[in-house]
């Protein structure tokens, strides 16, 4: 066990049980991040993202291997963990702070009412939703919404954040506002970041190192380290350095794709 | 202004209406027995004022009883085959085949097997007949529930009654009324049904009856406005708790 390691993924295979028969998703992965770094996990459609999120969120156990967070061997969902997914998945009977205030209704804590309405304000005022707080989701447009779903995932100031392809529905601009966003919030807080992703400029701009899984049954097929520096802005994307790190990784994914001869394609 | 046009605007409709049936029979010189018209239904309502009002009252406590008694049983029904499939592939299709029963046949039967016990076989026939919209309509709203809004709550640990409370619940509040409002006009005729089938002196059924009996057709027709009008009372109640409990799921108008 390495202590510097928030999450572990140790020779982790699955297989879902289908009509089919089984269907061997992953193959003895492995990934490990580091505490408080930020790690973004890159793959072609169907190879297993997904239920990688499941298993570090302990939603279900692996065939074989096992997930460390912080250490320890997940057996069930821990409250360390908080969540976003593509769908912000809010809840549209209640109010925006109201629906960050959720898991501090769920998770154990000694807050008292006003502490947590103050958490929940801070972190709202930090994504740029202040004054929003009493509004129906209904009423907020789709990058908003996710702002909020990123303030419920962080209000009980999870260890782990993991996020399944959280701005993959938004506008590109949209999109380049919550990457800032994300910078803004790593500032600010102290967690540990799994990302899944499948825009390439989206996982250079915010990770600290790039997974790149093979296709079905995936495993860990290559990692890249993201060498640029903590202050990052977009116009980091357009150099030298980072146009040859996403070619690098469109090359990857294209042999993850099986198809690793050159096309026309772009990244 | 808004809630004087939401009241004018379906008063006036209702209005209208009276004015137009009371011209077609005036036009046509409908005798009564063919169609009463409104002007003859007041002397009706007037003359077995205080029969309408008891009657009514029968009528309106055992078609709530009924509907009751059908949003428990329905929801019962509707959480376990929304929350277990197994139950679903059991239950689905007995109560399919049972709602295709036509509920007139069943009067005779229920009357037999309790004789004498108006009251429950009324309140019983409202609720067999509109607990299956209600047990639908939850079932469905919690078998459909995105798997997403589950695990935000089961990541944190949070225990399946909890999910259920805070999540299905009520993201099944505005299917839940939606068929409300079909099992109330339901529970009405639950209730019609056996008032007028196995007549038993109770009930604006009944009164319909012995206006057939007597050949009263202004009766006839004003107990049918009188049946009208407890419809739209019972709906619209349903549709302000709507308001009150799932009111947010209401789009903003555009
Ligand atoms: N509950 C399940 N039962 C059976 N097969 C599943 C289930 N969930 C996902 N799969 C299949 O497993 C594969 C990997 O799914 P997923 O992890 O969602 O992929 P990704 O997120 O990388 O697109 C897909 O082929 C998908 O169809
Ligand atoms: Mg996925």
């Amino acid at each position: 066990m390495k202590e510097e390691n928030q999450i572990e993924i140790n020779n982790v295979t699955h297989a879902y049980q289908t009509d089919d028969g089984p269907l061997p998703v992953l193959k003895n992965l492995n990934i490990s991040v580091p505490i408080n770094s930020f790690v973004a996990v890159v793959g072609p459609s169907g190879c297993g993202k997904s239920t990688l999120t499941r298993l570090i969120a302990g939603l279900m156990m692996p065939d074989e291997g096992e997930v460390r967070l912080h250490g320890e061997v997940i057996t069930s969902p821990k409250s360390s963990v908080g969540m976003a997914f593509q769908n912000p998945v809010l809840l549209e009977w209640r109010s925006i702070l109201k629906n960050v205030l959720l898991p501090l209704e769920i998770v154990s804590n000694n807050l008292s009412q006003k502490q947590k309405v103050d958490r929940a304000m801070s972190l709202l005022s930090l994504v740029g939703l202040e004054g929003f707080e009493d509004k129906r989701p209904s009423e907020l447009s789709g990058g908003m919404r996710q702002r909020a779903s990123l303030c419920r995932a962080l209000v009980h100031r999870p260890e782990v954040l993991i996020l399944d392809e959280p701005f993959g529905a938004l506008d590109a601009f949209t999109r380049e506002d919550l990457w800032q966003i994300m910078h803004e919030l790593r500032k600010e807080e102290a967690f540990t970041t799994l990302m899944i992703t499948h825009d390439l400029r989206e996982s250079v701009f915010l990770a600290d190192q790039v997974v790149v899984m093979s296709g079905r049954p995936a495993n860990s097929q290559f990692v890249l380290d993201v060498t640029l520096g903590n202050e990052r802005t977009l116009e980091d994307l357009y150099t030298e350095k980072s146009v040859k790190m996403l070619a690098k990784l469109r090359h990857e994914i294209q042999i993850a794709q099986g198809r690793s001869t050159k096309t026309e394609e772009n990244a | 202004m808004e809630t004087v046009r939401k009241i004018a605007i379906p008063l006036s409709a209702i209005v209208i209406f009276f004015i137009f049936w009371e011209w077609l029979v005036w036009v046509n010189q409908w005798p009564n027995y063919k169609m009463a018209s409104p002007s003859d239904l007041w002397p009706a309502f007037w003359k077995f004022k205080g029969l309408f009002l008891s009657y009514g009252w029968d009528t309106l406590w055992r078609t709530v009883a009924g509907l009751l008694i059908a949003i428990i049983v329905g929801t019962g029904f509707g959480m376990v085959m929304g929350l277990s499939r197994f139950m679903r592939e059991a239950l689905y299709p007995l109560l399919v085949g049972f709602n295709a029963i036509p509920k007139a046949t069943l009067v005779p039967v229920i009357a037999l097997m309790f004789v004498g016990a108006d009251d429950m076989n009324t309140v019983m026939m409202a609720f067999l007949i509109s607990f299956f919209p209600i047990a639908v309509s939850v079932s469905i709203g919690l078998s459909t529930l995105e798997p997403e809004y589950r695990d935000i709550l089961k990541s944190l640990g949070a225990s399946r009654f909890t999910i259920f409370v805070k999540i299905a619940l009520p993201k099944t509040l505005p299917e839940f009324f939606g068929a409300l409002k079909v099992a109330v006009t339901l529970a009405f005729i639950g209730t019609n049904l056996v008032e007028i089938i196995e007549p038993h002196g109770k009930g604006l059924g009944f009164l319909f009856d012995s206006g057939k009996i007597s050949a009263d057709y202004p009766l006839m027709f004003a107990v049918l406005i009188a049946l009208a009008f407890l419809g739209i009372l019972l709906y619209y109640i349903v549709v302000m708790l709507e308001k009150i409990f799932a009111g947010w799921a209401e789009r903003a108008e555009t």
